[in-house]
């Protein structure tokens, strides 16, 4: 047991047991941020702010919510909406807050992309963040089916007909597993065994993974401190020193606590200007109208497609036949992770003054956005050929990628 | 500062991209935009004569047949048979008359008396030459002008409705008979009592099923429940399709309401009622909310101010 | 760091505190709320013509058994009795007062007897052996005809409250 004297004040007694002193210097008041920042650097705490919310108003709808076939509908549109005292407040700030935290997520995703903050020692803060993209859009995906209607019911059934694999002419039929689709559903439709354990994984199993991934992307966070404008490489101990002497005006960096947070709480703060008028009088995007019909296993809905922020992901998957599809769709959903190790220059500057690697930049973002849009559009007549010149200009764009960051000062 | 409001613009401006691309015109591609009339009726003849109320009694207590059919409970007229035993007969429950003369169009009133199938736009199911028959006969005359008569029993019509008709009632008088609303606890008959034993309320169930079984043979599948339906399509979809079904869902058995504009914005009002009621709260709280949120912002611009002073 | 206080942040936490969390708690608070279909389901008619004499009937009402024993003329009256139509009737919930286990009745004795810790209540429910503290309570209840509506305070209830029976 180690040597322990009488405390003579609470702080001290905290100190003793907990370093509670030292942990907050380490995470608060001595955790140095570079002042070179812009609004963007504050998207974190707008997506944990946004995290949150999601799971403030997911408690109170785990509160009435019935994982039943023949209830889920009616607990969610009658009981929820109607009977519970704010239930259509937590409903609505639950449905918009699932499609916002997209918005901020590709936003802050791009910010990374932009200043190269995902090489040269923060790679694991690129692929945690990833893997946290990736299971909050399973999170997202699983939350949709709850309310069981027409979008829930048929977005579960193509999205687990994907799962059917490849015809056996490829690869001798690898992943053609029969009943695999069945035995993801549990069921040979989506039914109740399909709907009760994808409400096992949004109410229990990936939000505890999200928080986990959240621990570990801050973890990554903390050594390789938050990157700068102009992907300055700063000697910190000599910033720190010059701060605490009181020269804040000549050191370059600021204590994330008070100075740095003081910003993120004001960015915050328009951002839930903007998000509580979505939450009161502009929802349709998020809670879409088709939803509204409940589920009914023999009347597909005129148009299917999914939440917008898989549009893109969809629209790689569509244009091409079905074995092709599903590899370039393999592909996208791996692409993004590969980016620190795709980019061979070693560069850390924002993108415009990246040569090359500038066009790339622009590039893929208004690709990403021409494959969101025409994975909302029938896929017929000119927008498929669109779609199709979109999805390959993707695949080519992170194949050409060690190519374009090798010469981008070339350029 | 300048260059963080570049930055913002910047965000601002693809956002703003990707969401017109996705919704409004993505949307646009999907619905094409049907053009409403306000309930015009343009295309049905207009009856031009004054009626008479007191002679249009006679007539619809009379020659006209429509109390043979028709209950009207405002003159204390019972309904001859009961909603099954009428569903079973003519594959639909014929309505009550007491509100008609209010919630519906007078020029519809006159086409629908004279020619039911044209005015409700269900011809391409009721031909009379391939002797299919809408279970409603037009009226023929009783032996005098009949524009004029079909005038008087339009007028009278309007002369029993009740002055106040509540959301609820007009729901029920035009389109309860074949939609339910289980959210308002309404079936296709009417309001669900309560029942002290079970073997009561199942056989009201029972009742229900059997109803719903001989509807969706007449009109070919089960009329939707409307509970969630005015958030489930747009309003102007509503509007139009209420207006006249084959605009939005060519080939539908559902027949045209011929609803005023007033006695649709009251079942429009009933439909809010059950399927958006948290409305007026959210259009309460709203302004509250985003007021807070921009005093927050004020406030944390302060603070942010105060705390980068020096830096 | 200057030993200013924090005005500005104190300003903001405040208003967030207050202005903010004090509704949003407010909020969580009705949403934790009965559901106003469950308090409206609370009334229950009970029809007491065609009870026997010393034939204890139970009922439900809000989830709760409800004795109702029609009292023969040899058994003692009570203040707490409910008179319906010249009979007297003891209306209770049927919930022992010691720690809630249903007392059962035994006819022979004419009293009601807890199996769980021996408690024994009078034909008037007034506890007479064992561990309940208290009479077996009374529900609201309103006398309408020949029929009781249990959750209903009428008239009677209201005096029995008055005089501290119920």
């Amino acid at each position: 047991m180690a040597h322990f004297e009488k405390a003579n004040s609470v702080q001290e007694w905290l100190d003793q047991r907990l370093a509670v002193t030292t942990v907050k210097k380490v995470m608060a008041l001595e955790y140095w941020i570079p002042k070179n920042i812009n609004f963007l650097w504050a998207m974190g705490m707008v997506l944990a702010v946004t995290f949150a919310l999601l799971t403030i108003s997911g408690i109170f709808l785990l509160m009435y919510y019935q994982p039943n076939v023949d209830t889920a509908f009616d607990s969610v549109n009658y009981t929820i909406m109607t009977e519970v005292g704010f239930g259509w407040l937590w409903r609505h700030i639950h449905g918009v807050a699932a499609s916002v935290v997209f918005l901020v997520m590709y936003i802050h995703m791009f910010t990374g992309i932009y200043y190269g903050s995902y090489k040269k020692g923060r790679e694991m803060i690129w692929i945690s963040g990833m893997l946290l993209f990736v299971t909050f859009s399973a999170e997202a995906f699983s939350g949709y089916m709850l309310p069981w209607g027409q979008m829930s019911y048929w977005a579960g059934m193509v999205i687990t007909n994907l799962f059917e694999g490849f015809s056996p002419d490829i690869a001798g039929g690898i992943m053609n597993a029969p009943g695999l689709v069945e035995w993801i559903r549990g069921d040979y439709v989506p039914g109740q065994a399909f709907l009760t354990r994808f409400f096992m994984l949004h109410v229990l199993l990936l939000p505890l993974a999200i928080m986990g991934l959240i621990g570990l992307h801050f973890a990554a966070l903390r050594i390789p401190h938050v990157n700068n404008q102009d992907g300055e490489e700063i000697d910190y101990d000599e910033a720190a020193k010059l701060y605490k002497e009181g020269k804040t005006k000549e050191s370059k960096v600021i204590p994330f606590q008070p100075v740095f947070l003081s910003k993120d709480v004001f960015v915050l703060g328009v951002y839930l200007i903007f998000f509580f008028y979505l939450v009161f009088y502009h929802f349709n995007f998020a809670m879409d109208p088709v939803n509204f019909d409940p589920a009914d296993g023999l009347k597909t809905p005129a148009h299917i497609y999914p939440e917008w922020y898989f549009l893109w992901s969809y629209e790689i998957l569509r244009p091409f036949p079905k074995d092709p599809g599903l590899i370039a769709f393999g592909f996208a959903q791996v692409a993004f992770f590969l980016l620190p190790f795709l980019d061979k220059s070693d560069t850390v500057a924002p993108a415009n003054r990246r040569g090359l690697f500038k066009y790339w930049f622009w590039i893929m973002i208004v690709d990403m956005i021409v494959l969101t849009v025409m994975g909302k559009l029938p896929p017929t007549g000119i927008w498929n050929h669109i779609g199709l010149v979109a999805a390959v200009v993707f695949i080519a764009l992170f194949v050409a990628l060690p190519w374009v960051t090798k010469n981008e000062n070339k350029a | 500062m300048k260059k963080e409001l570049q930055i913002l613009a910047v965000v601002v401006f693809f956002t703003a991209i990707l969401y017109i691309g996705v919704e409004p015109f993505a949307h646009g591609k999907m619905h094409k935009h049907v053009d409403g009339e306000d309930f015009a009726y343009s295309e049905l003849k207009a009856n031009t004569k004054k009626g008479n109320a007191a002679n249009g009694k006679t007539l619809v207590m009379g020659a006209g047949a429509c109390t043979g059919c028709h209950g009207i409970e405002a003159i204390g007229h019972k309904a001859p048979m009961d909603a099954t035993t009428a569903v079973g007969a003519y594959g639909v429950n014929p309505p009550d008359l007491s509100t008609a003369g209010a919630i519906y169009d007078a020029k519809f009133l006159a086409n629908l008396i004279e020619n039911p199938a044209h005015a409700l736009k269900v011809e391409h199911k009721f031909d009379p030459a391939k002797g299919k028959m809408h279970p409603m006969t037009g009226f023929y005359g009783a032996g005098g002008d009949k524009a004029q008569e079909i005038a008087d029993m339009v007028a009278y019509l309007q002369s029993i409705a009740p002055k106040e008709i509540t959301p609820k009632q007009a729901y029920m008088d035009a389109c309860g008979r074949c939609h339910a609303n289980r959210y308002g606890k309404l079936t296709q008959l009417g309001e669900t009592p309560k029942f002290k034993k079970e073997t009561d309320a199942l056989k009201h169930k029972v009742a229900v099923l059997e109803y719903q079984d001989k509807l969706k043979a007449y009109m070919g599948k089960l009329p939707p429940d409307l509970s969630m339906i005015i958030r489930a399509r747009s309003a102007d979809f509503l509007e139009t399709f209420v207006e006249n079904p084959q605009a939005q869902l060519e080939g539908t058995s559902m027949p045209r309401v011929g609803l005023t504009k007033e006695g649709f914005e009251k079942v429009k009002a009933y439909l809010t009622e059950t399927g958006d009621p948290s409305k007026p709260a959210r259009e309460a709280i709203g302004p509250w909310v985003l007021l807070f949120t921009v005093v927050f912002t004020i406030l944390a611009y302060l603070w942010k101010k105060e705390k980068w002073r020096d830096h | 760091m200057s030993n200013r206080r924090d005005f500005m942040g104190i300003a903001l936490g405040g208003f967030t505190a207050v202005l903010g969390g004090i509704p949003a708690l407010y909020a969580m608070k009705r949403s934790w709320d009965p559901l106003p279909s469950v308090k409206a389901a609370g009334f229950t008619e009970v029809d007491v013509s065609a009870i026997l004499e010393n034939e204890l009937v139970t009922e439900k009402w809000r989830g709760k058994p409800i004795f109702i024993l029609k009292k023969s003329a040899d058994m003692p009256q009570d203040d707490r009795d409910v008179v319906v139509g010249g009979a007297r009737y003891h209306v209770s919930i049927g919930l022992c007062t010691h720690l809630g286990c249903i007392p059962a009745y035994f006819p022979g004795e004419t009293k009601f007897k807890c199996a769980c810790h021996g408690g024994e209540f009078d034909v008037s429910g007034k506890q007479t052996f064992g561990p309940p503290p208290k009479p077996l309570l009374i529900p609201p209840f309103k006398v309408n005809g020949n029929t009781i509506v249990l959750g209903e305070a009428g008239p009677e209830y209201l005096e029995m409250q008055k005089s501290g029976i119920a």
